[in-house]
């Protein structure tokens, strides 16, 4: 998994490089700060079992750190090279992370979720009072080339940043994994699977919860070092509530369960928010269908549904389940298209109409007072609907019917 | 003195307002143990909805048909949602009802559009109710606090004095025996979920027209509910009450007050100069953090009493 995620990058690179992509060299950056905070935050949700809803206070405020920091180092009063100085980002997570979590990990579950809900809205609040050092709502912003380097970069393009954005996402990734197989790790996974036990092995479960979010905000910290010296400038957006849900939404998507779900779930939205956002401006209604179609149908997200398929694929079986998955897609094709017509047509109606834009299908106008679009995107959503939901419980019935065949042979190996 | 007086009617009102939503969270978490995110957007949902509907019928009906409508919504959500997601866990239901955030905020948007709808005061309650220090008192304020204190007397005489109310109640804390009596505990469990939603709705209904009606409200308002439920403690109703009121209070009181926490030093000779953080926040006046003060609050008592002022849930 992850050489796949060291290699993709180059793999990018080489094909852009020609031409110096920068849509694509800043999509990238942007997935490499994204994977790092939703990596952190599946160190609560997925490991410890802790729904966090103040995950971006973090990120932002070793945003803020850094940016103040490049401008001390500017002044020439701090000579640390700028490799460093996710690392003080980082540090900064972790002390805000100290301060907030012992608060907030004297609860659990539920309780902790408000307690964080609050937290990241006193921040949100905070951050546009203090006009010292957040800068109010203009932000603050600083210069990244402060000419200190260890290995001589000036770091004025944009991919040199790329690079330094990759070496952290890299550093910071393995840190997290190899946290998962410590003690510490392992005991976050027992207090989020049966808290009570873990009183009774010996440890303390808030202590295992306070580490565990410490060390979450040192990781969503050093990913805010890297917004700032993306960016040079950083603003109370990258503290607020918006960002938190999508390290929630990223964490999630991918998978909580499994190590690189997050990485999966950062590249995967990155890219649905830059290109669905550029077609259409009803991507939260999108994300947000999908989100909970997951909750109630996929809940261990996208490497949950490919780890499910793991018995049926050892068991050379996968070519049985071709034909079901042909019969399911047409029916749920159809059904998407439905729904996002009926999305799209609606939101022409009210904002397109706003913003003096029309609904454009394949070059034809749609005019979306007529019944005509509203039916046959109604039709189409329910009338795939239902198919779907039929050829749905074949597919469950081939299914179960497999895995049924295959666990004889699993519990003899 | 009459800034006392102006303040402290407007805290109440709005912190009656505060307890229509919030008892309508604590009542759907006591029962079901699941924290609805979506209660504020419910709210939200229903001043749109009396919105259109006033645009037809007038307010007195919208104060009766959108609360219901709301209510057919959230018997949608727990019978087609929140029972299937129940079945993945605690953090699935509350992942469930946060991703319902979105969904209904940017439906809103959708249907009805990004701009704050003209959704005035009835005509009919659209005078002042008396005057005190040449201020008015507006009558529709006096009926938001007589719609608030008559849905709560209400709601309180249902769970305690009513049959259907000892079977939510029995069913709130042995649901496997009041289902083994013949009780069937699902359709509580949807009632009662409808009924908060029903209450986010009236409170909406209220609310839209004393502020305004926009997309935006439910990020506004979402908040410092949560803040009151839990500062009011999970599981007690009396608890939300007082911090509702509280809240209410404060938040009116705060932007009034302009001392900082520089004048309370000032008597003892302290004078701050420079520019940077440390006097920035010492020198802040207290109506600007008037905002603040609710999560700071939530934080202290968390601290001090975790289990909020008179909760009886743990979690």
């Amino acid at each position: 998994m992850l050489i796949v995620a060291i290699a993709m990058p180059w793999a990018f690179y080489n094909y852009h490089t020609g031409r110096q992509s920068g849509f694509v060299v800043s999509m990238l950056s942007q997935m490499g700060m994204m994977t790092i905070l939703a990596l952190s935050y599946n160190m609560l949700l997925g490991q410890a079992g802790l729904f966090s809803l103040c995950h971006a206070t973090f990120f932002g405020i070793g945003g803020y750190a850094t940016i103040h920091f490049l401008t001390l180092a500017g002044d020439g009063s701090l000579p640390l090279p700028l490799e460093l100085f996710p690392l003080l980002a980082g540090l900064s997570g972790l002390g805000l992370a100290i301060v907030f979590g012992y608060m907030a990990t004297k609860q659990r579950a539920t309780a902790f979720a408000m307690i964080t809900l609050g937290i990241g809205e006193l921040m949100t609040t905070a951050a546009l009072m203090f006009h010292h050092f957040f800068g109010g709502e203009g932000g603050v912003n600083s210069n990244r080339m402060i000419g200190h380097s260890l290995f001589g970069f000036k770091y004025g393009a944009s991919i040199q940043v790329y690079y330094l954005i990759v070496a952290w996402t890299v550093i910071s990734a393995l840190a997290m994994l190899y946290l998962t197989r410590t003690p510490l790790g392992r005991m976050a996974n027992a207090s989020r699977d049966n808290f009570e036990r873990v009183q009774f092995v010996g440890y303390d479960p808030r202590m295992v919860r306070f580490l565990q979010f410490m060390l979450s905000g040192f990781f969503a910290g050093i990913g805010g070092g890297l917004y700032a010296i993306t960016y040079e400038i950083v603003t109370f957006d990258a503290l607020a509530a918006p960002l938190s849900a999508n390290a929630l939404l990223m964490a999630y998507i991918g998978g909580t369960s499994a190590f690189g779900g997050p990485i999966l779930g950062a590249v995967l939205i990155t890219l649905l928010q830059s290109g669905v956002s550029l077609m259409s401006n009803s991507w939260l209604v999108y994300v947000g269908a999908l989100f909970i179609s997951m909750v109630i149908f996929a809940p261990n997200g996208i490497m949950g549904l490919i780890a499910a398929h793991d018995p049926i694929v050892r068991g050379g079986q996968f070519g049985r389940l071709l034909v079901p998955y042909a019969k399911v897609l047409l029916p749920g094709l159809i059904m998407v298209l439905g729904f996002i017509g009926l999305v799209e047509l609606a939101s022409f109606l009210t904002i397109g109409a706003a913003q003096g834009k029309t609904l454009v299908l394949f070059g034809t106008r749609i005019d979306d007072h007529a019944p005509l679009p509203w039916l046959s995107a109604g039709l189409c959503l329910v009338g795939g609907g239902l198919w779907f939901g039929s050829e749905a419980r074949s597919f469950r019935r081939v299914w179960q019917g497999l895995m049924g065949e295959l666990q004889p042979k699993r519990s003899l190996a | 003195m009459e800034i006392v007086l102006v303040s402290l009617l407007n805290g109440l009102v709005y912190g009656m307002l505060l307890f229509m939503l919030a008892s309508g969270l604590t009542l759907i978490f006591s029962m079901m143990g699941v924290l609805n995110f979506a209660h504020a957007s419910i709210y939200m949902i229903g001043a749109y909805l009396a919105f259109t509907i006033s645009q037809f019928a007038g307010f007195f009906p919208a104060l009766i048909i959108a609360p219901i409508l709301c209510g057919l919504l959230g018997a949608g959500i727990e019978i087609w949602g929140l029972r299937r997601a129940h079945v993945n866990g605690h953090i699935a239901e509350l992942l469930f009802t946060f991703g319902l955030v979105f969904i209904i905020g940017r439906s809103v948007q959708m249907v009805w559009g990004m701009l704050p709808m003209a959704y005035r005061v009835p005509q009919l309650l659209d005078f002042p109710l008396f005057t005190f220090y040449g201020a008015h008192f507006p009558a529709y304020r006096g009926f938001m606090l007589l719609v608030s204190a008559g849905m709560l007397a209400a709601t309180w005489v249902l769970l305690k004095k009513t049959r259907v109310g000892m079977i939510i109640q029995a069913s709130l804390s042995h649901p496997q025996m009041a289902s083994a009596l013949g009780h069937n505990v699902p359709m509580v469990f949807t009632l009662v979920f409808a009924g908060g939603c029903a209450l986010a709705g009236l409170a909406g209904v209220i609310g839209g027209n004393y502020q305004t009606t926009e997309p935006g409200m439910a990020d506004a308002m979402g908040p410092i509910v949560f803040v009151v439920v839990v500062f009011g403690g999970l599981g007690s109703l009396m608890g939300c009450f007082i911090a509702s009121i509280l809240m209410g209070m404060i938040q009116t009181f705060a932007v009034v007050i302009n001392a900082s926490l520089l004048d309370v030093v000032k008597p003892l000779g302290i004078t701050l100069t420079g520019d940077n953080l440390f006097t920035e926040f010492m020198t802040v006046p207290v109506a600007r953090i008037g905002a603040l003060l609710p999560f700071v609050l939530m934080i202290l008592i968390l601290l001090f009493r975790p289990r909020g002022l008179m909760g009886t849930r743990d979690t």
